[in-house]
């Protein structure tokens, strides 16, 4: 009897947790259908295209800053996303590498037993962490690069650099024929330093004895390439940009857009960087360095080889969400007018041809594999790291 | 021991030992300095430059927000840099002048009465229900959650019954928009990521499959396209006539994109309810809703209670994006009154900068330490 109300009960409750899936596919495959028909019967009404075909229709506007060839004359819409792709990553890769640096800096300096250092890296963490980062970008850019002076009171560099309101100019590299020869080097001494590395790591779990890799792979990596440029007789020169009354010709231009927003993603995440290192550090035991002590580890070798390997296990996950929501921001550009994916895209492409089911489709879609590509590797990173717990 | 030969051994001091100096002072003022500030030649190295670094931001600062600030006038004359007054620092003026405009924007001015009654009605809302020893904590639920959204929908909106003139939302402005932003996002993105975060861990697979679809999809993207999305996309899959109201547009926008943090943050609480928890509700007989509203809920949102706090305060930072699809949000109504040319001097964008950045501090960081405090507490209670 008991058995029966038992599998009755657990019957109905199967029953029920179909019966909820079941509406629910029909709630949302109900909601998608109108939504669907009523974007059809919309568009109908506003004689506006539907579908990709105006990826290779001549796009027609100009992009302030190129990674790559494209004229608004003769270009595509589809190269003109690949131009906004370019923009974003640029400033995402320069955003993540300099946000790290200021990140770790700041987070270690928090951890200082210096109380002014400490009391100063927090008060920078606090302030950044609690002000928007569209008011930080806007302050950078209105207040700050708009204030700089015009083209005729360019403050001059050293180095024949012009900075001013319209952005700052630099010296382009020009490279001729002989610079892959330092390449190769540069690739060389990399490879080298690799094997060396390997090699000495070998050596050591075999024989006990160390082997010094820092002077040989600084040799490998810097002093390669060096020799390199020398002996194939300097093939790097810079152009310096030319000043005349109304323009700034030649040179290499960095518009104030990609400064304002390369310095405001960089202080914004190195503030959430810094807390990150500094709940990884802490999440280390004290008896971890103490031990490390006892064994008679120098203080250098116990942060390398105890203290930073326990650490990174810790910051690398919540790293990587703030490398991901550093990617993210970077669409503030569109507040400021520089030409990334969004603002190229879903701004000036999407008011162009109207069609903003797709324009929205695609720049979430481009977002959406970066978010899971980096998961996959984090998952991987995870795995590799994990302790095996008993 | 070798005491084989005759003279024997002596290991009692015979004469007192020399006077060591005295120790430098290792307590008081200057121990602590010592201790903290110059405890070896890099600390002084450091603690240097730190004075110095100090000592050549902090003076032209107090200069420029205090000292040679104009604190009064009625446009930009006041703030242009005179001969009399040759360096002027921040424009407070502006501010004052616009301090109205910043907190209702265009709402209309004999109406203001009801943005200052929500605003009451807001904060006694919140009080009651971040407080942990308030009493009735579930009442203030209810009010927050259910009594609030209404209350303040007839407020703001009006009600012509009962007397209330309807004020549309395109004249609403300023903090009131940035409060309600970020005010609608937390009312509706806790029950939603509440049943986000079950539906994710439901034995439901279909149920699973579209909680893990929404949150992945929303956390992947950035906010801005989700809120273009709400903005152009939301008005074409509606029929033309039911075509949202611009505000309300990025307000569903920004509750999406919030409750998918949600979901996340109370997965986390969800998971630190240990599994006995369940079963033992379970052995009571309790059925899922009763289980979950009853044993489980309650406490996994009491231990993620801080992180709710910090998701929030990310939330109320996100609220200035709605500036870029256009909604007059307060740092909108900055950069619409920087652009005055009655007020237009080389120091107004900075203060008006400088003024958002402490209003928008003074919230976030009342709430972080709201947040530390609450965990604190639980700390002390999980000792226990």
């Amino acid at each position: 009897m008991a058995d029966q109300t038992q599998t009755g009960a657990r019957y109905r409750r199967r029953i029920a947790g179909i019966a909820v899936q079941v509406g629910l596919v029909v709630l949302i495959g109900g909601l998608v259908y109108a939504a669907a028909y009523n974007a059809a019967q919309n568009l109908a009404r506003a004689h506006i295209a539907s579908g990709f075909g105006f990826w290779n229709n001549t796009a027609g506007f100009d992009i302030s800053q190129t990674l790559i060839a494209y004229s608004p004359a003769t270009s595509t819409f589809g190269r003109a996303f690949w131009v906004g792709l370019l923009n974003t990553l640029l400033v995402a890769a320069i955003g993540i590498a300099l946000a790290s640096v200021l990140g770790f800096a700041v987070g270690i300096a928090r951890l200082s037993r210096n109380w002014l250092v400490a009391r100063l890296a927090a008060g920078y963490v606090e302030v950044i962490r609690n002000v928007p980062l569209l008011l930080q970008l806007l302050f950078w850019y209105n207040a700050v690069l708009k204030s700089l002076p015009d083209l005729q009171g360019s403050i001059a560099l050293p180095g024949g650099s012009f900075l001013n309101t319209r952005g700052l100019f630099l010296p382009r590299p020009e490279f001729s024929s002989g610079f892959s020869a330092v390449l190769a080097a540069f690739f060389v001494g990399v490879l080298g330093a690799i094997v060396l590395r390997l090699w000495a790591r070998h050596r050591q779990e075999r024989t006990g004895a160390e082997f010094r890799i820092f002077w040989p792979t600084l040799a490998l990596v810097c002093g390669l390439p060096l020799l390199a440029f020398a002996l194939t007789g300097a093939p790097l020169t810079f152009s310096p940009p030319q000043m005349d009354r109304f323009n700034v010709r030649g040179g290499l231009e960095i518009l104030p857009e990609f400064a304002a927003l390369t310095v405001a993603l960089t202080t914004y995440t190195a503030g959430f960087i810094a807390e990150v290192v500094r709940a990884g550090v802490l999440s280390v035991s004290a008896g971890q360095a103490e031990a490390a002590h006892a064994l008679g580890l120098r203080p250098g070798a116990t942060l390398r080889l105890v203290i930073v390997p326990q650490a990174m296990r810790v910051i690398i996950p919540p790293l990587t969400s703030q490398y991901l929501n550093l990617i993210k921001n970077s669409s503030l550009a569109v507040a400021i007018g520089y030409p990334d994916l969004v603002q190229v895209f879903t701004g000036t492409v999407l008011n162009i041809t109207g069609q903003a089911v797709e324009v929205v489709a695609i720049t979430m879609a481009v977002y959406l594999t970066i978010s899971l590509f980096a998961s996959l590797l984090m998952n991987l990173y995870a795995r590799t790291t994990s302790v095996v717990e008993h | 021991m070798a005491a084989s030969s005759d003279e024997p051994f002596v290991y009692v001091r015979s004469f007192p030992a020399e006077k060591l100096p005295p120790p430098l002072a290792a307590t008081g003022a200057v121990g602590w300095l010592r201790a903290n500030l110059f405890s070896s030649p890099t600390n002084i190295a450091l603690t240097l430059v730190c004075a110095l670094l100090i000592a050549w931001a902090v003076p032209p600062l107090l200069r420029f927000f205090f000292i040679d600030a104009v604190w009064s006038g009625t446009d930009r004359e006041a703030c242009l840099a005179t001969p009399e007054h040759p360096t002027v620092g921040a424009c407070w003026a502006f501010v004052r002048v616009w301090l109205s405009y910043f907190v209702y924007g265009f709402y209309p001015t004999g109406q203001r009465w009801r943005v200052d009654l929500f605003f009451l009605a807001l904060a006694f809302g919140i009080v009651w229900l971040l407080r942990l020893s308030a009493p009735r904590r579930d009442i203030a639920a209810f009010y927050f959650f259910i009594v609030l959204p209404v209350l303040s929908f007839v407020l703001l909106h009006g009600a012509p019954p009962i007397g209330l003139v309807v004020v549309p939302t395109a004249l609403w402005g300023g903090m009131l928009v940035t409060v309600i932003v970020a005010t609608v996002g937390i009312v509706f993105s806790l029950p939603l990521g509440i049943l986000l975060a079950l539906g994710r861990r439901s034995e439901l697979p279909v149920v699973r499959l579209l909680s893990v679809i929404f949150i992945e999809f929303v956390r992947g993207v950035p906010l801005i396209t989700v809120l273009f999305m709400a903005s152009v996309m939301l008005p074409l899959f509606v029929p033309d006539r039911l075509a949202p109201d611009k505000l309300v547009r990025a307000l569903v926008g920004v509750a999406m994109f919030a409750s998918a943090y949600m979901a996340e943050v109370v997965r986390g609480g969800l998971l630190a309810v240990p599994r006995g928890q369940y079963e033992a509700a379970r052995a009571l007989g309790f059925p899922y809703w009763r289980m979950t509203g009853l044993v489980i809920l309650p406490q996994a949102l009491r231990v993620t209670l801080p992180n709710i706090v910090n998701t929030f305060i990310g939330l109320f930072k996100d609220t200035t994006l709605v500036f870029i699809v256009g909604i007059f949000d307060f740092l909108r109504t900055i950069e619409a009154a920087r652009a005055d040319p009655h007020w237009a001097a080389p120091t107004t964008p900075i203060t008006g900068y400088a003024f958002a950045a402490v209003f928008y501090f003074v919230c976030c960081y009342g709430m972080s330490r709201y947040a530390r405090s609450v965990e604190a507490r639980l700390a002390r209670s999980g000792r226990r």
